[in-house]
């Protein structure tokens, strides 16, 4: 990916105009507002000690619970609101974590080059080998499946891709000119890298980061999913959890089943989204791909491939 | 044989290299000697064009001065003294405080050598900041100011970027950034590549009054022998990685010694004559991990004769001041000798 030193001005300009990165940010902006603003927007309060009736459960939508109630006889609509802040914790801290370790290897990996190059490449094809789910599962399952267990397995599971991409970027970056001419400036290595490789590959890890969100997410609503989490706390892929291994599909309480579900889309979606949005808004050469140059010619009216009137009329 | 009394011969010189060699090694080849036995010295004040073919060496010997070598390159032999200090023998960390502040470079295409998200005026400053006390925000933003007024750029857009800077513009903030620290020497890579005729004449002219002005060495790599005549005091003729012919630009243009240097005068439009055809040197430079067993240039060479297949002509010297590499010189030197 290259950046023009426009990049960081014209980056909003441009990322305005493309709408499905605004789309994707006014989408995760809501589901950040809705995961701060949890405790005064909910109905109720998970966490509230209640007395549950038999007939509370899998209750349908009603006034009381919009989105009806789950296999406890809590509020599915609070559930799914305080479930934002888990998903969205996870998310940022893991992809926090991944982001970090692959770009320090990937960038020293990339400007260092040699054995050092050899050595954390080999690691990084080692780890991207093997099945990230599997390997999670059974360190998770080992040590206690605690929030901050479950960010730390996802974040140091997740970084290899970073680390290639970050890897690839420094290479090209190094071979440009100013790298030398920082050098016989009299440069050190951590120098150039700070100064002079990190800016350029900033915009990539930015975007990459994004995007890693989306997947830790997904990591950790399929260990919830499949048991292994936190047990303290009530995440989207818990909510699946408890409505699948308790019965909401033959209770035919589908609400259960649907709002998380459509929490972890929605986030994930967003990511991808903006994610891609920026990566257009940080490369302009992406949109304007030469495939499709010449989609934009055939939709050209055909008027508009003749001389207009006033050319004719000056010829004669 | 006529001595000559150079205006340096009694002072002693600031740059002085002696059978500087230098080594690309590549594991599955033999080494490529892109630099072999170079000698030559750059007095205080004094401009030196080196010139050549492309591949003959130039830039690798600019790289090799500033011990920049890409990782391949290795300096096999020889020594680079910058007044008492011998280059060569300085550890890395003691060559980077050196770096910029005696010796500074110009690069070739101002704009891959300048970051393009960083600011003009910040990367001037980057050297001053690496090499001198810059606690004082104020007097080095004042310095980078200076700096760019001296080459001829106005002071207030010292914030802008490369990309808002024209080619002629960009070059010129590249000298601006070689003067930053006041380096001693400053090494010019083809500083006006890339630039159209009008801008190549206005950055050669401010080299040289910036030379004038501060006293500066000036070595110039370039193959556009023009520049040379405008430029420079002394003239290093290079071919395959070695000395061809070392002389004043007087000297070369008037009486080039080795074939070479003839050729390539021959190749340079003259334009008192404006109908006489362009000559060029058919062939091309060696393979330079597979030299030819005798003189480097016999391959090519319009007045080749059985010996310069045999074995490398050494360096002679046709005045004090004039040096050649080729076995015409000794001949005509035997046969003067005779007439004696």
């Amino acid at each position: 990916m290259e950046t023009t030193a426009a990049g960081y001005r014209g980056v909003w300009a441009r990322l305005r105009r493309n709408p499905m990165g605004m789309i994707g940010l006014i989408m995760l902006v809501v589901a950040i507002g809705v995961a701060v603003l949890a405790p005064w927007i909910s109905p109720y309060d998970p966490h509230a000690v209640t007395r549950v009736n038999i007939l509370d459960i899998y209750q349908p939508p009603s006034p009381a619970h919009w989105f009806g109630t789950d296999d406890a006889g809590r509020d599915v609509l609070s559930n799914f609101l305080y479930g934002a802040r888990v998903s969205l914790t996870v998310g940022f801290f893991a992809s926090f974590i991944s982001v970090t370790v692959g770009g320090l290897i990937g960038i020293s990996a990339g400007f260092l080059g040699g054995r050092t190059e050899g050595i954390l490449m080999r690691f990084t094809d080692i780890m991207l080998v093997i099945p990230d789910l599997p390997l999670a599962v059974v360190i998770v399952a080992l040590t206690k499946p605690s929030l901050t267990n479950i960010i730390l397995v996802i974040g140091l599971l997740g970084w290899t891709g970073t680390a290639r991409l970050v890897r690839a970027q420094t290479l090209s970056v190094k071979q440009r000119k100013f790298v030398v001419r920082a050098r016989a400036i009299g440069a050190g290595n951590s120098y150039i890298i700070r100064r002079h490789i990190f800016p350029l590959v900033l915009p990539l890890i930015v975007v990459n980061t994004v995007l890693v969100i989306s997947l830790a997410i997904l990591n950790e609503s399929t260990l919830s999913f499949l048991g292994l989490g936190d047990p303290a706390t009530l995440s989207w892929g818990q909510m699946l959890n408890y409505a699948f291994t308790r019965g909401a599909m033959s209770a035919g309480a589908w609400w259960a089943l649907v709002v998380p579900g459509f929490g972890i889309v929605w986030v994930v979606l967003s990511c991808t989204l903006l994610g891609q949005g920026l990566e257009q808004a940080l490369n302009p050469r992406l949109t304007t791909h030469h495939l499709a140059a010449d989609r934009t010619l055939k939709n050209l009216p055909r008027w508009e491939l003749e001389p207009t009137p006033v050319e004719q009329a000056g010829n004669v | 044989m006529m001595t000559e009394v150079t205006p340096h011969a009694h002072k002693q010189p600031l740059l002085e290299v002696k059978r500087l060699s230098v080594d690309y090694v590549d594991p599955s080849q033999p080494p490529a000697q892109a630099l072999r036995d170079l000698t030559f010295t750059l007095h205080r004040g004094e401009a030196l064009g080196v010139v050549g073919e492309s591949g003959c060496g130039k830039s690798t010997l600019m790289l090799a001065l500033m011990r920049l070598l890409p990782a391949a390159g290795r300096i096999v032999g020889g020594s680079v003294r910058l007044d008492d200090i011998e280059l060569l023998a300085l550890s890395e960390r003691e060559m980077a405080a050196l770096r910029w502040k005696r010796l500074a470079m110009i690069f070739q295409g101002a704009m891959n050598a300048l970051n393009p998200v960083r600011t003009v005026g910040d990367q001037i400053a980057e050297a001053i900041r690496l090499h001198e006390d810059a606690s004082d925000a104020r007097a080095l933003d004042r310095r980078v100011g200076e700096l760019l007024d001296l080459v001829g750029i106005a002071a207030s857009r010292r914030n802008q970027y490369p990309f808002q800077y024209s080619g002629g513009m960009r070059q010129r903030a590249m000298i601006a950034m070689a003067l930053a620290c006041s380096p001693d020497i400053v090494i010019a890579d083809e500083p006006t590549t890339a630039l159209d005729v009008m801008i190549q004449a206005q950055i050669l002219q401010l080299l040289a009054d910036l030379r004038r002005q501060l006293n500066l060495s000036i070595l110039l790599v370039t193959h556009d022998l023009g520049i040379v005549a405008e430029l420079c005091d002394r003239v290093l003729v290079m071919y395959g990685g070695a000395l061809a012919e070392y002389a004043g630009v007087d000297a070369i243009y008037n009486a080039p010694a080795h074939p070479y240097t003839q050729e390539l005068l021959k190749a340079f439009p003259d334009p008192t004559r404006p109908l006489q055809r362009l000559a060029s040197i058919p062939g091309s430079p060696p393979r330079l991990n597979d030299l030819p067993p005798g003189c480097r240039f016999a391959p090519r060479c319009p007045q080749v004769f059985d010996r310069c297949h045999l074995t490398p002509p050494r360096v002679y010297a046709i005045t004090s001041d004039h040096l050649a590499s080729c076995f015409l010189v000794e001949t005509q030197q035997t046969r003067g000798a005779r007439h004696e």
